[in-house]
């Protein structure tokens, strides 16, 4: 019956959808308590990992992130000029 | 010249969030470059309802804060590329939203867009007043319902005394959008008809949105209802609106629904 609707102008229901997006979203939200998801703390610990070698430049750095419902998405794009200043926090050890 | 606008009521569940994203997303339509910023720290919204609350990386008390750049902080829109949206945090508490750290953040990105939209939250307190802090203009949002008229009487006052632009004696300009309008209700007198509203509140009336099936279609796929539903009855309402934002002459209509045929014949329930 949907499918017929559907051919004579009707559109397809947006509640599957929504529901579908909601518990993606609070998958990964329950149960933290403020605290950050794995996602966050990847994304900060590569990034402090990076900053112990190089000086980076926030404005070189480019994060994305896609939370799935199977597998999500982080995407770390950082700038690194060649011949770069290594971070002194690696120098001095 | 960059305007900054505040999309605020008082009340909370008047149609702010889903107002915001799609004024937001018509004045980008429309070739603007357009950012949208949620203050509602702890109960952030309009990522969800612009379909973008699986890439929120950073918000805008990171920004505030300096933990992240305000480039790092927006997203950009999928389908629209000159729009965007700076999220607001989803766990720190709102103490973290400073007034110097918003004043920083609006000044900068007034030098990139064209338009600043805040949505506010619901109440009066802190998150309510930065958020209206530096706009230039207001867009008060009401539903025909006694409690929103006087929570929207409310905020209209706080527009003129707790803005830069009041300390300063100047004025924020103030718009008045009525959403969830039946006409066909207001015509029997069983809801405040809009000469009610705008007698009640003398605040100039910048559109009339009507109650309609295709705003909750449009924010169950998180997607503006002006870019899910460009014909609909809201979405015409909510473009008619933003070309008087721009000061286009528009004549003021309640835009109704266009039934197809096979809509009439079988009086689909909601989707």
């Amino acid at each position: 019956m949907m499918n017929v609707m559907r051919l004579f102008g009707g559109r397809a229901a947006s509640a599957p959808v929504a529901r579908e997006r909601l518990q993606i979203l609070l998958s990964h939200e329950r149960g933290r308590n403020g605290a950050p998801d794995l996602l966050e703390t990847l994304r900060s610990e590569i990034l402090s990992v990076v900053s112990k070698h190089i000086d980076v430049d926030p404005d070189k750095v480019v994060v994305r992130m896609d939370r799935g419902k199977f597998v999500s998405m982080l995407e770390v794009d950082i700038e690194v000029p060649n011949g770069v200043q290594r971070s002194k926090m690696v120098a001095a050890t | 010249m960059a305007k900054v606008l505040v999309v605020t009521s008082g009340k909370g569940g008047v149609g702010k969030t889903t107002s915001t994203a799609a004024l937001g997303a018509a004045l980008a339509q429309m070739g603007q470059n357009v950012v949208v910023i949620d203050f509602d720290v702890g109960l952030r919204n309009l990522d969800l309802v612009m379909g973008a609350e699986r890439r929120v990386v950073f918000d805008l008390i990171n920004v505030v804060q300096g933990v992240a750049k305000l480039p790092q902080a927006l997203i950009r829109d999928k389908r629209l590329e000159n729009l965007w949206l700076l999220p607001a945090s989803q766990t720190r508490d709102k103490d973290a939203l400073t007034e110097e750290g918003v004043k920083r953040v609006i000044a900068d990105l007034k030098t990139k867009f064209d338009w600043i939209l805040c949505d506010s939250p619901a109440g009066i307190e802190r998150g309510a007043t930065l958020a209206m802090r530096y706009a230039d203009e207001a867009i008060i949002v009401t539903n025909p319902e006694v409690s929103s008229v006087r929570d929207s009487d409310r905020i209209i006052g706080m527009l003129d005394s707790k803005t830069v632009r009041a300390e300063r004696g100047e004025r924020v300009e103030k718009h008045l959008l009525v959403t969830r309008y039946d006409a066909g209700r207001a015509a029997r007198g069983e809801m405040l008809s809009i000469d009610d509203i705008l007698e009640i509140l003398a605040t100039p009336l910048l559109g009339i949105v009507p109650e309609s099936q295709d705003v909750l279609r449009a924010s169950n796929v998180g997607c503006p209802v002006t870019l899910n539903a460009a014909s609909s009855a809201p979405a015409r309402a909510y473009t008619d609106a933003v070309r008087r934002l721009m000061g286009e002459q528009v004549e003021m209509t309640v835009p109704v629904e266009r039934k197809g045929l096979m809509d009439r014949l079988l009086r689909r329930r909601a989707a």
